[in-house]
């Protein structure tokens, strides 16, 4: 009981794998949706990128509390913002509240964000404000513990002026590549798209994801497993 | 601690003046009183008109049962509860500075309080103390916008669930969730699982035990089933009863009625300015 206790106290981290990608138009955003206490997942099914406007989003990640309240006051200072300008705020606007914070606050916070939007400025944008609250605008950002393993992935795969649907299967795939190697990440794929017209969310089902190198199929029960045994054991 | 030429008025938060007393006490072999926690199971979940709460009945003082039957589900609004996992002191006085809050804020607008506004009182406070405020929340109810059921952990983040467990019987709890909810459960169906989550939490996970409690919520109306079930009855009573061995000894019994020394005024005539 003990061990469990100790565990359950930990603080609510998110695992993790989040994204942002341009496209031609406006920006792709996806995360996965586990959220961590130790070694149990406290939400299979969470929601990591919060709304700050309209037309600008957050994907978040490390600490599950640093992360929602850096969230909860930038949503706070942007519609003040909003009011106060006249017209909807720029994501670069919106970047710098949440960088100003994470900066301000490195002491205390342990949260690494993704701030993506469409202005009609600048169209589509992504700025990654990792741990430090350094911000910089980039054309992809990943991050989160699942990030590490799709540098090399990104690197090959990434192209300028991708069309909406190249960019949200980009996003996808790399999101499931990382669940599947990253045991902080799991549960299901969620995305936002944001451009011109509006902003749209998908929803991806964990068992509606494709298999990679070594993963099974979904097992419904045990009988199954006996009706088709598993492989030979190993002769040297 | 050095006297300050000025003395400071006490601006709330911690404050750590007895912490060189507790040290000293403590290198002399007196040992500090362990924190009473509640080990604790506590579940909630939405059904199709409003939501569940339920919670076991056990307060731990290490390893010692110190409370059979305590109340684990608090009260903060007419139409919101809220179950507490952690250090008993902590869910108390945090759930009922909230619910006071909440009054206020009825007052203010004349309104019936939502979920949303517990739920960042709750959050705000538990993050201004980094997690020192070990108190981890299920907190339910029903207001004009829908059932809400959200989880709060210690250090203030939140989650948003149609099922929720936490306390150190939240696996067990989870396990019974995880296998047996879907949407749309009838009221009768919904208080079955949920005690049936907090069963298996009170047979598996030594920490919870105990009676069930349970508290509907539906969109007007509350019902708080205290020790809906009790599973753990006791089952044995010596027929011979139990006779305590006399240690002092009754010399004299003199019972002296005390004379009556303030005059009782009747029908006085009401205060004036």
């Amino acid at each position: 009981m003990d061990l469990n206790m100790n565990d359950l106290n930990q603080p609510h981290s998110m695992g993790t794998t989040i994204i942002g990608v341009t496209y031609n138009g406006g920006v792709v955003l996806g995360a996965d949706s586990r959220t961590s206490t130790g070694v149990y997942v406290a939400n299979r099914a969470s929601d990591k990128i919060t709304q700050l406007t309209d037309n600008v989003y957050i994907c978040r990640s490390g600490s599950a509390a640093d992360s929602q309240t850096v969230s909860d006051y930038v949503r706070y200072f942007l519609h003040q913002h909003t009011i106060q300008l006249g017209e909807p705020a720029t994501v670069k606007v919106a970047a710098n509240l949440v960088r100003l914070l994470s900066y301000n606050n490195k002491n205390i916070l342990q949260t690494g964000v993704i701030v993506g939007g469409w202005d009609k400025y600048e169209g589509g944008k992504i700025y990654g404000i990792p741990l430090g609250g350094t911000i910089i605008e980039q054309p992809f950002a990943i991050g989160g513990s699942g990030s590490s393993y799709l540098y090399g992935f990104f690197d090959q795969v990434w192209r300028e002026g991708m069309t909406r649907e190249e960019a949200e299967q980009l996003v996808v795939k790399a999101v499931s590549l990382a669940i599947a190697r990253d045991g902080a990440s799991g549960g299901v794929v969620r995305t936002v798209t944001i451009n011109s017209e509006g902003v749209t969310r998908k929803f991806y089902p964990g068992d509606k994801l494709p298999l990679w190198h070594e993963e099974l199929e979904p097992q419904n029960s045990l009988l199954d497993i006996l009706k088709h045994p598993g492989p030979e054991p190993m002769n040297i | 601690m050095s006297k300050s030429a000025v003395d400071v008025p006490f601006q709330g938060g911690f404050n750590f003046d007895l912490c060189r007393r507790n040290d000293m006490l403590s290198k002399k072999g007196v040992k500090p009183p362990s924190y009473r926690k509640t080990g604790t199971t506590i579940v909630g979940l939405i059904f199709q008109d409003g939501v569940i709460l339920g919670a076991d009945t056990r307060a731990t003082e290490g390893p010692i049962v110190c409370d059979k039957n305590c109340e684990k589900i608090h009260y903060m609004a007419p139409n919101i509860y809220c179950c507490g996992a952690g250090t008993a002191a902590d869910t108390e006085a945090v759930t009922d500075m909230v619910s006071s809050q909440l009054q206020l804020h009825r007052y203010h607008t004349g309104r019936e309080s939502r979920v949303v506004t517990a739920l960042t009182l709750l959050k705000k406070h538990l993050f201004n103390y980094q997690g020192y405020v070990q108190a981890a929340l299920v907190l339910g109810g029903v207001d004009c916008t829908g059932p809400h059921l959200h989880t709060i952990y210690p250090h203030g983040s939140t989650d948003t669930l149609p099922f929720a467990t936490m306390g150190s019987g939240s696996l067990a709890a989870m396990a019974i969730f995880e296998s047996k909810y879907k949407e749309g459960l009838t009221k009768d169906e919904g208080i079955k699982l949920v005690v049936e989550a907090i069963c298996s939490g009170i047979f598996n996970d030594l920490g919870s035990g105990s009676n069930v409690d349970v508290c509907v919520i539906t969109k007007g109306h509350k019902e708080y089933l205290r020790n809906h079930l009790l599973p753990n009855p006791r089952t044995y009573v010596s027929p011979k009863g139990y006779s305590f061995p006399k240690k002092t000894e009754v010399l004299l019994t003199k019972i002296t009625p005390l004379k009556e020394k303030v005059e009782i005024i009747e029908a006085g005539e009401a205060m004036e300015e």
